[in-house]
């Protein structure tokens, strides 16, 4: 099905309004029920790739009773092809910070924590002044608030929110068992709110415009406008913000550069949508009117013609063989066997019947693995394989 | 407090459980007479949900759950053998198995392995999955004198990490590296002997596959056995005679003693006896170190002595806290353990009493224990002018003999140990449950103190014995006899402490000054040497509960039940090593510690 949703263009995140200090007095002067229902009016969903709605986030977690809590903004932007967080801290670090202080006043947390990805130590003066700044107005207003940067050291898992938090706590980054969430048992075993950078930027357009000016963007389920990191084969590689709900075709059609293959959809652990499916394909939340319809963290990767698929997906491979964190055995040995497995076929030490057993893996790596990671694997290898198979093999 | 009293109900492949909340869905199942295969699960541990075989579907769930990680909620409707979960473990044993470095048949854990048990369930016939074990970097460390690790059969359960963090505290063993890298190691990769570790080996009794084993030692008893100009003398701890068994048919908590030593003649040994004598000698000379360090401390207010005194017989206790408090190491008794007194004693006094020549005598013990291999290689383990004893076995490896030698365990007669070091008594044996030597050493200083028997039931010391990690009690001394006027009015306080994450907690709230006690028993694994590192396998908190009830019947049908009764141990002290603490004594069964470094 094709959507008739052109690129629209938006302009809320990187506007630098400076008036952060007006949208956090306002909005700590509102109630935390009334800030809760302007987010869940909003429809806005999690801008990290999993796309869970960020004001029942908040919500679960005003509704647990416990006198600590915590707010951690993931910026361990470690997600291949995304690079729109690094911006939006370095651009508009306030409505980061505001974000998190309004999220702290609705739930009950005096603690916040940014999460900041280990390649990101460049970001850490002008951020820390940034803190300082803005914890300087927090006391003039008589705001009990601190925020803190935790340093990442580099690991992709870390991402993953419960790996996260074993990171913070000092232990090794492995994700926990689900449940308990975080809104339960957090950091610290306490209830948090973790967010990505994005979503907590976008929670400021929220605040400070209402959730009406930004449920009016986008398409049902997918509400809203979103940052897109776009690289790989394009002649104009950048962020740009933009409505959701587009189709691949007309975003290909921006930003391809003619030759288009195949784009990847929220990096390494995304969709690969080739040629033929840009069409039917929209970007946005899963939904029951859009047709296929792919969530992502922002990460658009174009491949044209002079790729060879085989090579993307050793890459991918490749990637998640190192940054697997290897305490599951379908992530860890699956992504072994996976790399391992097209090569051998490739080399044509197996034969392309292999192929297939490798697609069960991926499946029983999609319905067993521990966390997001090794349950992602199978996204791209699956439609590489299938689309691309004559690749795999020659 | 919300009342916890309403079930959740679930069903399982269609039979329905009602469970309390928070109720996993493996136990669940289990209530269901329903069986999931686990592997990175173990009763002893925290929950990891990483080997992924205990996968089942939930009823409106995209993908399969961990049941040992995920805790049942009401209506749930569980299926623990549908084809997405049969295909999924299969293949996820297909993946472990690619990995592993399955040749099973040059393993020591041959016949008594999680995954190999689980390979023969699923029947894996056809593993076309590429072999990952060549492209490794593996490493088998063979040093330490206790312990192999082989890495290239570690499945990455984490149950060894776990183990070592949660019931011990030792942390010797980590996680490293990510990814295909990652794997179980130690501080900056140092072989296992030397770094921290405690050589308890309970990460072999937790490890599923072979990458933790004990280093054996079969061969060379074997040669020695069969060695005609050798005189074999084999001593046996107390904690075996409980937990052989369970390696030879019978159910755990079965006493097989007699049938013990009737297989161990049949080994050949030339003599086989007991190291319930040692422990009971170790009674005698602890007992009186404690009285003594209690005289000099009370009466004689000398700065220099140490209370509380904590005992000396658990090697992982020692070497745990050369590592870990080497400031403290004055508080530990100075006795040997049992086994080395036997050991030292061996070449020298049964030497002497049998007209042999020590150089010709080979001195081997059957512990519960890995430790044990490590005590007795000891550099200062050598004061009856040759090695006190020569080779360690565990209780597996004594199964193993007997098992090669064709012998039907289970028809074996009754017999009793050889004379001179083979007599016992009840409190002797007590010493291979948590609280024994506290209990034994109890039986015999009261009496000695007062002239009376302690004043419990039937000598039962009931407030020492147990399963709690840490337990307390309090004697208080009344009327004793003039010798020990200074002790009348004065409460003897103990603690009692098994598993090294509880021993760390009693050595916290000693160096705190919280707790005042006199005297402190601590054993290295949980239960004591009944749960130790050298035991049957598997291990779980009801084995070790019935294998300390078969420690406490023993001692409640011995004849004698107080080390100081021993027929044989006042034949030693009259014949060779005159009275407790005496020159000889200090010579041969006392000891020094060696301070270690903390990584």
């Amino acid at each position: 099905m094709t959507t008739s949703y052109q690129l629209k263009r938006a302009d809320f995140i990187f506007k630098n309004e400076n008036d952060w200090e007006e949208v956090l007095s306002k909005s700590i002067n509102r109630t935390p029920q009334e800030l809760i229902n302007e987010l869940i009016s909003s429809e806005l969903k999690g801008r990290g790739g999993a796309g869970f709605p960020t004001g029942l986030k908040w919500k679960l977690t005003a509704e647990v009773e416990d006198t600590t809590k915590y707010v951690i903004c993931n910026a361990d932007e470690g997600e291949p092809g995304t690079f729109k967080d690094r911006e939006i801290l370095s651009m508009v670090p306030f409505k980061v910070l505001t974000a998190m202080t309004v999220c702290g006043h609705v739930i009950g947390a005096k603690e916040g924590y940014i999460y900041l990805r280990g390649e990101y130590f460049f970001l850490l003066p002008e951020l820390n002044k940034a803190i300082s700044e803005f914890e300087y107005y927090c006391k003039e207003i008589n705001l009990d608030f601190t925020i803190r940067i935790f340093m990442g050291s580099g690991a992709y898992i870390c991402g993953e929110e419960t790996a996260l938090f074993e990171s913070m706590e000092g232990k090794r980054g492995e994700p926990r068992n689900k449940p308990p969430f975080p809104s339960n048992s957090g950091y610290m075993g306490k209830p948090t709110v973790i967010n990505n950078v994005e979503t907590l930027a976008h929670t400021y357009t929220i605040f400070k415009y209402g959730a009406k000016r930004f449920y009016d963007l986008g398409v049902q389920y997918s509400r809203g406008s979103k940052l897109f990191s776009v690289s790989g084969d394009t002649p104009k590689p950048g962020i740009y913000e933009l409505e959701l709900g587009m189709s691949l075709a007309d975003f290909v059609e921006e930003f391809g550069d003619g030759d288009t293959k195949a784009v990847q959809v929220g990096g390494a652990s995304g969709f690969l949508v080739p040629r033929k499916r840009f069409s039917e394909t929209a970007i946005g939340f899963q939904g029951k009117l859009t047709g296929i319809s792919l969530p992502t963290g922002g990460s658009m990767m174009l491949f044209n013609s002079s790729r060879s698929m085989f090579n993307v997906l050793d890459n991918y491979l490749e990637f998640f063989r190192e940054e697997s964190c290897g305490q599951c055995t379908p992530c860890r040995v699956g992504c072994q066997q996976l790399l391992k497995g097209i090569k051998a076929v490739k080399r044509g030490e197996k034969n392309a019947k292999y192929l297939d057993k490798l697609m069960r893996l991926t499946e029983t790596m999609k319905l067993t693995a521990k966390c997001g990671l090794g349950q992602s694997v199978a996204n791209s290898f699956s439609a590489i394989v299938e689309n691309f198979r004559e690749e795999m093999i020659y | 407090m919300p009342k916890m009293t309403n079930k959740i109900k679930i069903s399982i492949n269609g039979i329905s459980v009602e469970v309390d909340p928070g109720t996993t869905i493996l136990n669940a199942a289990r209530q269901a007479g329903v069986i999931i295969p686990t592997l990175c699960y173990h009763k002893d541990l925290c929950i990891a949900g990483n080997c992924r075989v205990c996968v089942v579907e939930i009823a409106g769930q995209k993908r399969l759950a961990a049941a040992c990680a995920t805790p049942c909620e009401e209506e749930m409707e569980v299926f623990t053998n549908s084809l997405n979960v049969h295909n999924s473990r299969k293949q996820i044993i297909e993946l472990l198995l690619s990995e592993h470095n399955a040749d099973c048949t040059s393993c020591f854990k041959n016949g008594n392995c999680e995954l190999q048990k689980l390979a023969s369930d699923y029947k894996i016939l056809k593993q076309d999955f590429i072999r990952l074990v060549p492209f490794k970097n593996y490493s088998i460390d063979k040093y330490s004198p206790s312990i192999i690790k082989d890495d290239s059969k570690c499945i990455r359960c984490q149950r060894c990490v776990r183990t070592c963090a949660e019931l011990q505290g030792v942390n010797a063993l980590t996680v490293a590296y990510k990814g295909d890298r990652m794997k179980i190691t130690t501080f900056f990769e140092k072989p296992i002997n030397d770094v921290v570790c405690s050589t308890c080996g309970q990460c072999i009794n937790h490890c599923p596959t072979g990458a933790l084993v004990e280093k054996n030692y079969i061969e060379k008893v074997w040669d020695a056995i069969s060695d005609k100009t050798k005189h074999v003398i084999v001593q046996t701890a107390p904690a075996v005679r409980i937990g052989l068994g369970e390696e030879l048919g019978f159910g755990p908590g079965t006493r097989v003693t007699g049938k013990m030593v009737s297989a161990l003649k049949r080994l050949g040994f030339d003599a086989v006896m007991d190291t319930d004598f040692t422990a009971d000698l170790t009674i005698m000379e602890e007992g009186t170190e404690l009285l003594s360090r209690l005289k000099r401390a009370l009466v004689d207010h000398d700065p220099e002595v140490k209370l509380p005194m904590a005992t000396s017989c658990s090697p992982g206790w020692i070497k745990y806290i050369e590592h870990m408090f080497p400031d403290f190491l004055d508080h530990l008794s100075t006795c040997k353990s049992p086994q080395q007194m036997f050991g030292v004693l061996a070449k020298t006094y049964y030497a002497k009493a049998r007209n042999l020549d020590p150089e010709t005598i080979i001195s081997v013990s059957i512990m519960p224990c890995t430790a044990k291999k490590f005590e007795a290689a000891r550099p200062e383990m050598h004061d009856s002018g040759y090695r006190d004893v020569d080779y360690v076995l565990t209780t597996r490896e004594l199964a193993i003999m007997i098992k090669q030698a064709g012998i039907d365990f289970m028809k074996m007669e009754d017999t009793h140990f050889d004379r001179l070091m083979g007599e016992s008594t009840g409190a002797g044996v007590i010493f291979g449950a948590t609280g024994g030597v506290m209990e034994a050493a109890l039986r015999t200083v009261y009496e000695l103190v007062t002239g009376r028997d302690v004043p419990f039931d039937n000598l039962d010391i009931t407030p020492v014995r147990g399963m709690e990690g840490v337990r307390e009690a309090s004697i208080k001394i009344e009327n004793p006899l003039k010798a020990w006027a200074f002790l009348d009015g004065v409460e003897l306080k103990c603690a009692v402490a098994h598993g090294l994450v509880n021993a760390k907690k009693v050595m916290d709230s000693i160096l705190s000054g919280e707790a005042n006690y006199h005297f402190v028993e601590i054993m290295a694994c949980p239960g004591g040497c009944l749960g130790g590192g050298g035991q049957p396998l598997p291990t779980s908190p009801e084995i070790r509960r019935k294998r300390a009830e078969a420690i406490y019947a023993e001692d409640a049908n011995m004849p004698l039940r107080k080390s100081h009764q021993n027929p044989e141990i006042i034949k030693i002290y009259k014949d060779f090593l005159e009275k407790p603490m005496s020159e000889k004594s200090h010579h041969l069964l006392h000891t020094q510690y060696t301070p270690r470094e903390r990584f």
